[in-house]
């Protein structure tokens, strides 16, 4: 993959030119040293499983889970359709390694070097912007973790997954993996026999958390696996904003992510989910997300997957009581050498459940951008409403999308819509803009951030303006 | 006076078709000058030309713009030069606010020309809506995207908002006219003749704003230089409300006459006949849209 860097153009004004100057992908593809990665055993089997699982000094149950896990993993075969997977090496990866620090509360206690990446990221700032709290991973270790004291007071438990296996058992038992089993595909029983760390989020009945809580996942050292969980349950009546952003280094060699994400929405309950992926493009993205929604629930899909070489990730909504909702929003975009095979699922299991799906991709440079797609409604579902409506837009001759539906409807009480949409840069509408006096590269990002701006708006506002910047970024060098 | 814009011998093709066929205009600073002419005349495919169209090749000519050559310049060199093109068919552009796409112009002005000063967004908000006012439009048409949803008349309207935002040296005016009705083209007009007259009320303005408040100048753009216009136009009626100091009859590519501001009068009474173009229903699609 080659990246032209074209000079930035001489309108764009002084302050502008420093912004997106500092913003580069380096700030992303930049590793930190990693000494404590050196001399770990790539590949899994069951004395690594036991060691992860000592390590946290997990119960019995969680053990016996991971064991259980790994064995279906290996029985398991590699999935034969969706993205290209035949070069990735499960025996090269690296899937446990601790960074060395514990977690800390205190901003200060985290050692400098791992600070400077969180830094670079605008974490503690994105704190300062008053988000009700802040979890970052670093590896495979939560080492930040805060929340504000009045949420703490009405029972919300925003914790280090590792911590909430200790400090909650009753509630990690009830729900870990009942909403993703291991059963359910090769990465997820991966997932199971080596997670470590990641969120656990526990809003109880009727608690209604105005600001989003967010986490930032990185991975740092080569070949490095992340498995990290998150599990969320928003109990009857509550509400809750979850936010998810993610990046790895770059280094030429493979990166695994194979995250999972179980939220469970109970009724009348309303759950947001967001999340910016940024992983580097040496990583492979097979992330699993899936939420079980409740009668009279709401569930909220915010995704933007900038990153990754290939990726894999159809976040799931089960629509299981009456009147649930979900409504997916999706942003993928596919640069040379990337894969982004994404999309949603929707299972409608009762009765007056609606779902609405929205999907924007934007494929340049030969990246191929695929929308892959499944809604399902069952016999005894009847007035229910699907809304799915895919765009994608193409910003030159060599790149590729693709739109793959899967439809099944069981009965006929049912309003069905899908609608895909390709579109290419206009040069009419770049000429329309640079007849103002934009530069032609500031107007196609312009109308390519014009393209994705529903989404986006969805989005809290330092990462609109970071998927904003990104996309920037993306299109340097769109000038032929 | 000095020459603004001097065109010689141009041609002009699109889709391998010539278009313009050897084209000669000289226009002072401060001159209004209408071009009229029956439709596939090429008046659209000039001031697209000019502008610097991408579906538009210049085979032969040159074209000099304030002394520099325009031709070698990439579309936003030109608008930043001073140039200016109010379209036919104005682009729609999806999640793209009216607002902020004149404030990355404005701002890419600001940074290209160091005599304009550059506004804050709330500054530039305020301008925005004054001079949405003065065009009797409604504030909220700068927050939805551009020309989404917009009527005919609302572009045009907005076509010459962005126009008395930008405060071009040179504004080509494409059928600005088609499509407003009177009352429309009366606004559209006033805010024409309002860039003409606001440089000759320069100095005095700029005191009363020194006296009044120590505020920035509530104008974006640089209200030192002049204004001028290139009106192309099929009928006489904008001329009634925007006096040409010339007016030139455009046929098969070429300049063929022209005149002062009565001439408009008469070329609408007689036709194009005289000058062996008549009225040609098939058109070049792209100035058709």
């Amino acid at each position: 993959m080659t990246r032209v860097k074209t000079p930035v153009s001489a309108s764009i004004p002084k302050e502008e030119k420093k912004i997106f100057g500092e913003l580069s992908r380096d700030i992303f593809d930049t590793a930190n040293p990693s000494p404590y990665a050196d001399n770990l055993k790539k590949g899994v089997d069951e004395g690594l499983v036991r060691k992860i699982s000592a390590d946290k000094n997990e119960p019995q149950w969680m053990l016996d889970h991971r064991l259980l896990s790994l064995k279906i993993f290996q029985e398991k075969p590699m999935p034969t359709w969706g993205a290209d997977l035949s070069h990735l090496d499960l025996d090269n990866i690296i899937y446990y390694a601790s960074a060395g620090s514990k977690n800390t509360d205190d901003w200060g206690e985290v050692p400098e070097d791992i600070r400077r990446v969180y830094d670079r990221l605008g974490i503690p700032e994105a704190e300062r912007k008053m988000l009700a709290g802040v979890g970052a991973q670093y590896e495979s270790d939560m080492i930040y973790h805060n929340l504000k004291k009045e949420w703490e007071d009405l029972g919300v438990i925003f914790l280090d997954m590792d911590d909430a296996v200790k400090q909650h058992p009753e509630i990690v038992q009830k729900y870990f993996m009942k909403c993703v089993p291991a059963t359910d595909h090769k990465f997820a029983a991966l997932h199971g026999a080596v997670w470590s760390g990641g969120t656990f989020l526990y809003v109880p009945n009727g608690v209604k958390i105005r600001d989003p809580l967010q986490a930032y996942f990185r991975m740092n050292a080569k070949n490095m696996g992340q498995f990290e969980h998150t599990l969320i349950i928003v109990e009857e009546g509550a509400d809750a904003h979850y936010i998810e952003g993610c990046s790895a280094p770059k280094y030429g060699s493979q990166g695994l992510h194979a995250g999972l994400v179980e939220i469970f929405v109970k009724p009348s309950a309303k759950c947001r989910y967001s999340s910016v992926e940024n992983w580097s493009r040496d990583t492979y993205n097979l992330n699993t997300k899936r939420a079980i929604v409740e009668r009279d629930a709401t569930m909220e899909w915010i995704g933007g997957n900038m990153g990754s070489g290939v990726t894999m990730l159809y976040p799931c909504s089960v629509l299981v009581g009456e009147g649930a909702r979900c409504d997916h929003m999706a942003i993928a975009f596919a640069n040379a050498g990337q894969w982004q095979d994404t999309g949603a699922k929707v299972f409608h299991l009762a009765p007056h459940t609606s779902s609405k799906v929205t999907s924007k991709s934007i494929s340049k440079g030969g990246g191929v951008a695929v929308y892959r797609g499944q809604l399902k409604i069952a016999p005894h579902a009847h007035d229910c409403t699907a809304n799915v409506e895919c765009d994608a837009l193409l910003l030159d001759d060599i790149s590729r999308t693709d739109t793959v539906p899967d439809i099944q409807i069981r009965n006929n009480d049912v309003t069905i819509a899908h609608e895909a949409t390709v579109g290419k840069l206009s040069e009419e509408d770049i000429f329309y803009l640079t007849s103002r006096g934009i530069a032609e590269e500031e107007a196609r990002a312009m109308i390519v951030n014009g393209f994705i701006e529903p989404i986006v708006r969805q989005l809290p506002l330092e990462y609109a303006v970071e998927m904003n910047r990104l996309i920037e970024l993306e299109m340097e060098g769109s000038v032929g | 006076m000095s020459t603004l814009l001097s065109i010689t011998n141009l041609h002009v093709s699109v889709a391998n078709t010539q278009i313009i066929k050897g084209l000669n205009l000289s226009m002072n600073e401060g001159e209004v000058h209408a071009i009229m002419g029956p439709n596939g005349s090429g008046k659209s495919t000039l001031v697209n030309a000019l502008m610097g169209h991408p579906a538009y090749t210049i085979t032969s000519g040159s074209v000099t713009f304030r002394g520099e050559d325009l031709l070698a310049m990439q579309s936003h060199e030109r608008a930043l030069a001073g140039l200016f093109l109010a379209f036919q068919y104005p682009k729609e552009i999806a999640g793209v606010s009216l607002r902020s796409f004149l404030l990355a112009a404005h701002r890419a002005q600001a940074a290209h020309d160091s005599s304009i000063t550059r506004l804050s967004p709330i500054q530039f908000q305020k301008t925005l809506h004054a001079m949405m006012a003065e065009l009797k439009m409604d504030p909220a048409f700068a927050e939805r995207s551009i020309n989404q949803g917009f009527s005919g008349g609302e572009k045009k309207k907005a076509e010459i908002l962005q126009m008395s935002m930008l405060r071009p040296r040179l504004a080509l005016m494409d059928e600005t006219d088609s499509g407003l009705d009177v009352d429309a083209l009366k606004i559209v007009a006033e805010g024409v003749n309002a860039l003409r007259t606001k440089k000759q009320d320069t100095r005095s303005k700029k005191q009363i704003n020194d006296n009044s408040h120590n505020e920035p100048t509530s104008q974006p753009a640089n209200q030192q230089q002049s204004f001028s216009a290139l009106i192309v136009t099929h009928y006489a009626r904008i001329l009634d409300y925007i006096t040409p100091d010339h007016v030139h009859v455009m046929v098969k590519g070429k300049i063929v006459e022209s005149g002062g501001a009565e001439f408009a009068r008469k070329l609408e009474k007689e036709g194009y006949e005289k000058y062996g173009g008549k009225e040609e229903t098939k058109t070049i699609a792209l100035e058709m849209d």
